[in-house]
């Protein structure tokens, strides 16, 4: 069986949600974004994200520092987000 | 098994916790409990209290998913994790965990692993303020990775 590869290339809305001091950097907990058709993988979204703004860029600034997921399973930042819906950045995590 | 996780700001009460665990399994033969605590001092720096956040949904989904592989590495008949959020003081409890099972050597063992998992994958955040009001995110410590590791990477 044959098929054809659909590329996407039509962008799609994200949730993203940021907590601990990435939140307090950025100043916000949550925001909705149209990811434009170039941002493949959470690397690239860290890299767009950080040309955003000063706030942004002071979050992001040490990204082997910032952890993701993606619709709430962590991933490390090579993973493609595709049609993930909501994706969160923080820090490493310090419970227990 | 019986498996039951708890994101609460209330404290917990151990004693009621192991006997809710105990009441209908006579099977069970061993208990082990951790209960976390917030120190009154980081290093020689006093501290005021402490705030825990978390990721609402993914923090659940994540300590279930611990309970689960704890239960498929060791023969569990229940495990409680209860997980405290918001302002704690100095004193206060912040994680319980209770693995029972009909021996202690993996009561013990699915109690440690558990912890050791949480550690590193549960999504909490503790921001420390000092008696001087200064507020700091506790840094994520090397030797808890090495406490996951010894398990095994696969979990």
């Amino acid at each position: 069986m044959t098929a054809m590869v659909h590329q996407e290339t039509v962008s799609h809305a994200v949730t993203i949600r940021y907590f601990a001091w990435v939140r307090e950097h950025i100043g916000h907990s949550e925001e909705h974004v149209v990811l434009p058709a170039a941002v493949g993988t959470i690397a690239d979204l860290i890299t767009w994200l950080s040309n955003r703004g000063s706030n942004y860029a002071e979050a992001f600034k040490h990204p082997p520092a910032i952890r993701a997921a993606l619709d709430r399973v962590h991933v490390k930042h090579d993973a493609v987000i595709g049609e993930a819906r909501e994706i969160g950045f923080f820090p490493p995590v310090t419970g227990g | 098994m019986t498996m039951t996780i708890s994101v609460q700001e209330n404290d917990f009460d151990v004693a009621a916790e192991v006997a809710a665990l105990t009441r209908d399994n006579n099977d069970i033969g061993a208990v082990a409990t951790f209960i976390g605590k917030v120190r009154g001092r980081d290093g020689e720096r006093p501290l005021a209290s402490m705030t825990l956040e978390h990721y609402p949904g993914m923090t659940e989904t994540e300590l279930h998913r611990l309970a689960d592989e704890a239960k498929r590495r060791f023969s569990l008949s229940a495990v409680r994790i209860i997980h405290r959020v918001g302002a704690l003081i100095p004193g206060d409890n912040i994680v319980l965990v209770v693995a029972c099972a009909r021996h202690r050597q993996d009561a013990f063992d699915g109690c440690s692993f558990t912890m050791d998992y949480l550690k590193t994958r549960a999504p909490f955040w503790k921001k420390e303020v000092g008696v001087d009001g200064s507020g700091d995110w506790v840094d994520a410590r090397h030797s808890d990775d090495d406490a996951a590791t010894r398990w095994g990477n696969d979990a």
